[in-house]
């Protein structure tokens, strides 16, 4: 079974790509499943189900996302496994933009959008910068000019990954991303393996369920802004 | 330091050394957090005085940024060493969602139209995406791509310096807050065009040509018009952008001049592609494309007496306009 990740800013398109995606596999006789992580809500389990992808969620709630992500991983793999999956995507949703969901020999993609503004790329850490596969969408209501300039400034941010465009609502563009997923390595355990960068830390009082504000409260983790 | 662009080399380089010509690297560094205070440092230098923890913090490590810097100067400059403009581009046909063959064989020139018909759905996406992946027989309609009647090179084909394809539709704005000026130059630089002023200047005079009503490079893009952000797109287009083919879908007639748009195009050698069912753009074509269940159905070259009807087109167009013009300046119609 082929794993992949699939991470990137909340609403920029991840859902939609991997739904164009999955129904261009299936095409071709593949099937695939989903491993959806986020926050606090996801009811995407409709739009997968309309086109027969397995899909299981997994809400962080309390949790940091990607520390919820890389705990739960090998139990999804496990999952895919069973299910007899020639595919298995994991989708999240980067929250603080410093976010590191991609592990090493683990095909990776990263997908934002050209909406959210030319100095985005410089924004976004890990999630972006050591992504293989970098999916811009809404590239059909921005101009041509700003489309160039996004796409170079993501190259800037990330020279090693393949950029491709991919309009989430028609699907242009996801057969070029079937072609490239189609060499993603297979993944038989995760045991051993790591994440390709540090995730963010955080160990203080704030993280056990501290609420007071003031120096006395905090413990731990800190980190102070020099004004 | 020029072309032969050496990784190390900048990296030994000083700060000060590398303000002028090279500021665009301490603007890379910079962006990735790490800034310069000493001049007599070198790159080198700086990047070693962070500490794994303050790597950390920036979410990428050394190793990873140098490796990341080292592909990027590649890319940034393997662009420009290349002089192999694309003449022609020529499409083998493969077959249509029956499976039928298409027997098509077409040429697209440099400076040339050709526009594409055919009902929603037809396949006019899949033509121009066959186009920009310059596919080999890999593709769902088993086209292939020849160009300059050669084989591409498809390691090309995620390459930003040669995307084939650019495109224009009804639906595109600018959303950037910046003034077309300042956008400009962005646009400029990160296509690594020398004289970025002079550029500027000459893309917002062209659009001005083609745009009902003038804007400077103080307007901001957001409060551009739809005639005018129109005729911006297609400036910077003709000017700015390296791709050779220009797909446009439906240009509206409101407050731009479709006819010197495409002759703009024409004349930076561009290959146009127009997805039209404006019978005036249609016909201004050379060539015709009608796509039908999925495939090419056949191509029609715009005959004489087409290219004769185009003139009475353009005429009713003229008369159409001149009522706009006069509903614009509050005078009342009476006649036509």
């Amino acid at each position: 079974m082929k794993l992949i990740t699939v991470s990137g800013p909340p609403s920029s398109g991840k859902t939609a790509v991997l739904l164009k995606l999955i129904a261009q596999l299936q095409q071709s006789g593949k099937n695939a499943g989903v491993i959806k992580f986020d926050c606090l809500y996801a009811n995407e389990s409709q739009q997968f189900a309309r086109i027969n992808i397995p899909v299981k969620i997994g809400l962080s709630g309390n949790l940091c996302p990607d520390h919820f992500f890389v705990s739960n991983i090998e139990d999804g793999l496990s999952w895919g496994h069973e299910q007899k999956f020639d595919y298995l995507f994991t989708e999240s949703a980067g929250l603080c933009n410093r976010c590191s969901p991609h592990i090493k020999n683990v095909l990776a993609v990263c997908v934002i959008d050209n909406l959210m503004g030319m100095e985005t790329p410089k924004k976004i850490g890990p999630m972006l910068r050591l992504a293989d596969i970098v999916v811009i969408t809404k590239s059909d209501i921005v101009s041509q000019a700003e489309r160039e300039v996004f796409a170079f400034r993501v190259r800037q941010a990330n020279a090693k990954a393949t950029i491709l465009f991919v309009n989430g609502i028609n699907g242009q563009g996801t057969f070029e991303l079937s072609r490239l997923v189609e060499n993603a390595p297979e993944i038989i355990t995760l045991e051993q393996e790591r994440l390709r960068f540090s995730m963010p830390a955080a160990l203080c009082s704030y993280c056990l369920g501290e609420t007071k504000i003031g120096a006395e409260y905090q413990v731990g983790n800190l980190k102070k802004i020099d004004f | 330091m020029d072309k032969n662009i050496n990784t190390a080399e900048i990296l030994l380089s000083t700060v000060g050394s590398l303000e002028n010509e090279f500021a665009f690297v301490l603007q890379y560094f910079s962006d990735f957090g790490i800034h310069f205070n000493e001049k007599l440092q070198s790159i080198d230098q700086r990047l070693n005085e962070l500490t794994p923890d303050e790597y950390d913090d920036l979410g990428i490590s050394q190793e990873q940024l140098l490796q990341n810097f080292e592909q990027f100067l590649q890319q940034k400059f393997s662009g420009q060493k290349e002089d192999n403009p694309i003449q022609s581009i020529r499409i083998l046909g493969g077959h249509n969602k029956s499976g039928e063959a298409e027997n098509a064989d077409i040429y697209l020139s440099k400076g040339s139209i050709t526009s594409i018909v055919g009902p929603t759905g037809s396949g006019k996406s899949r033509l121009l995406a066959d186009i920009e992946w310059m596919a080999q027989n890999d593709t769902p309609t088993g086209r292939t791509i020849l160009i300059n009647d050669e084989l591409p090179d498809i390691s090309l084909r995620f390459s930003l310096e040669h995307k084939l394809v650019a495109q224009l539709s009804q639906n595109m704005n600018f959303v950037m807050d910046a003034s077309v000026q300042e956008f400009l130059i962005m646009h400029a630089e990160s296509r690594n065009v020398k004289n970025a002023t002079s550029m500027v200047d000459k893309i917002i005079l062209q659009a001005n040509e083609l745009a009902g009503e003038s804007f400077t490079g103080e307007t901001p893009l957001t409060s551009l018009s739809g005639g005018q952000s129109r005729a911006l797109m297609i400036a910077d287009t003709a000017l700015l952008s390296t791709s050779p083919v220009v797909l446009i879908d439906e240009i509206e007639n409101a407050g731009i001049d479709r006819k010197k748009a495409l002759q703009l195009l024409v004349r930076n050698e561009k290959i146009i592609l127009m997805a039209t069912h404006d019978p005036i753009l249609a016909l201004m074509a050379e060539q015709r494309l009608v796509i039908k269940n999925g495939g090419i159905h056949k191509l029609l070259i715009t005959s004489k007496a087409e290219k004769n009807n185009l003139k009475q087109l353009e005429t009713l167009d003229a008369q159409i306009m001149e009522l706009r013009q006069k509903l614009r300046s509050g005078e009342e119609i009476n006649s036509t």
